[in-house]
């Protein structure tokens, strides 16, 4: 088998004997690869400090009979800023463990790779809220990873609308005549926040985060969460541990 | 294929300790089966007592075969100074350098959001007890360089800043003896960022 070179993002690491580790790769060419970094935990390693998680690698990779060996790896970018940071750390990592959950080994996911660089590239920006550009970022996730939240028509008949029930099932709006008796309407501004976390740009995030008061914030923060959590099955670690 | 009995017991419960796969696990047991009674009952007597004698220092929480661990009980070293780790082996590391008189504080791991670990599971509020009369000056945060390890200390520091004392941490940087042309850019930045003046 060849050697192979892709640009991935370090999603986790597990210690592995003495002086290894396994990482867990988002490439971009072919989705999470699980790989062993021989030696790295010596002081002195020719890979350095260059395999931490979050760090952006052009790696090179050998492929192993269960799991692949990286051979050699280059810094595209380190995102230093965000390990020094307690809040930034914790929502960036957040991020790395939904990509984590939702990427598929050897499925080739360009959308996935660049959505969690951009996200990470918003923390990296240092917004007045990470913890809005986590939610957002969580949104946007589950969105290209085939849990898109129909925020603008009904899930189930596709009719447009300012629907006022949220189904985490149906993933989305549902309109009067497709939602469950008894649902509970979205309150005031709730529904325009989940827009905003899931379609606005990074750096509009701070200006709804700023005006809006905590309630709308809080109430869009949890749906955003269950939502991650009905759709990858658990709740994510993470999430809770974000200071807001 | 599992073995009969005794022997699997020992490859699963071998296998469970951490770094240990399964083909090690089989090798380890299948080597402690060729050894000598005496060396392998001494081995089953150290795993026993470890377990009886040895617990967490009521202070530091660093391991320890009384209440109070050796450091602690050291009358010879300063109550002003002291340093946050992550892990007993942590105290054994830095003691071996001989360049630090005060004390400890072990937290017992590390803030990793990823395996669900908060500051509630370490022994941060311990820390903010042991600070509260004011007789420590310094808090040398020693935690690792690891994502986790970093997190932990700028939780840390964001909790004692408000406490006014004096806040360091472990310089990063490169090994001591190597070239500067063969470190990698993540430690050659950060001996950069955290350089001192001369
Ligand atoms: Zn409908
Ligand atoms: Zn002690």
């Amino acid at each position: 088998m060849r050697a192979y070179r892709e640009q991935a993002i370090v999603l986790r690491t597990h210690k592995l004997g003495e002086t290894d580790r396994i990482l867990h790769l988002l490439s971009t060419g072919r989705g999470k690869v699980r790989a062993v970094a021989k030696g790295v935990r010596r002081p002195g390693s020719r890979f350095g400090g260059r395999l931490e998680v979050l760090s952006h690698v052009d790696a090179q990779l050998h492929p192993g009979r269960t799991l692949d060996v990286v051979t050699q790896v280059e810094l595209v970018h380190a995102f230093s800023a965000l390990r020094s940071d307690w809040t930034r750390s914790a929502c960036a990592q957040t991020l790395a463990e939904a990509a984590d959950r939702v990427a598929q080994e050897g499925e080739r996911h360009v959308a996935l790779f660049v959505l969690l660089r951009e996200s990470l590239l918003a923390l990296e920006a240092d917004p007045r809220d990470p913890a809005a550009v986590l939610d957002a970022g969580l949104l946007r996730l589950a969105s290209v990873a085939g849990y898109h939240p129909h925020l603008r028509a009904c899930a189930r008949c596709g009719a447009p609308g300012e629907h006022a029930v949220l189904h985490l099932d149906a993933g989305g709006l549902l309109c009067p005549a497709c939602a469950p008796v008894g649902a509970q309407p979205l309150a005031e501004g709730v529904l325009e926040g989940l827009r905003v976390l899931a379609e606005a740009p990074w750096e509009d995030l701070d200006a709804w985060a700023s005006q809006r008061d905590g309630r709308i914030r809080r109430s869009c923060a949890a749906l955003v969460s269950s939502y991650l959590a009905h759709h990858l099955g658990a709740p994510l670690k993470g999430w809770e541990l974000v200071p807001r | 294929m599992d073995y009969e009995g005794p022997i699997q017991d020992l490859i699963t419960e071998l296998g469970r300790l951490p770094g240990i796969g399964p083909k090690s696990a089989q090798r380890l047991a299948f080597h402690l089966l060729t050894v000598d009674a005496t060396d392998a009952r001494r081995l089953a007597d150290a795993i026993t007592s470890v377990k009886e004698r040895v617990r967490f220092c009521e202070v530091c929480f660093n391991v320890s075969e009384g209440p109070r661990c050796r450091v602690c009980r050291d009358e010879r070293r300063s109550d002003e100074v002291l340093c946050v780790v992550e892990e007993p082996r942590d105290v054994v590391a830095i003691e071996r350098t001989g360049e630090f008189r005060g004390r400890y504080h072990v937290l017992g791991g590390a803030i990793s959001p990823l395996d669900g670990i908060g500051p509630a599971q370490l022994r941060v509020k311990e820390l903010l007890a042991r600070l509260s009369d004011g007789a420590v000056t310094e808090v040398v945060i020693a935690t690792n360089t690891s994502i986790e390890g970093e997190a932990t200390a700028s939780y840390l520091s964001r909790q004692l800043q408000p406490l006014g004392v004096r806040l360091t941490r472990l310089a990063a940087g490169l090994p001591v003896g190597g070239d500067l042309e063969y470190a990698d850019e993540v430690t050659l930045g950060r001996a950069f960022a955290g350089r001192t003046q001369l």
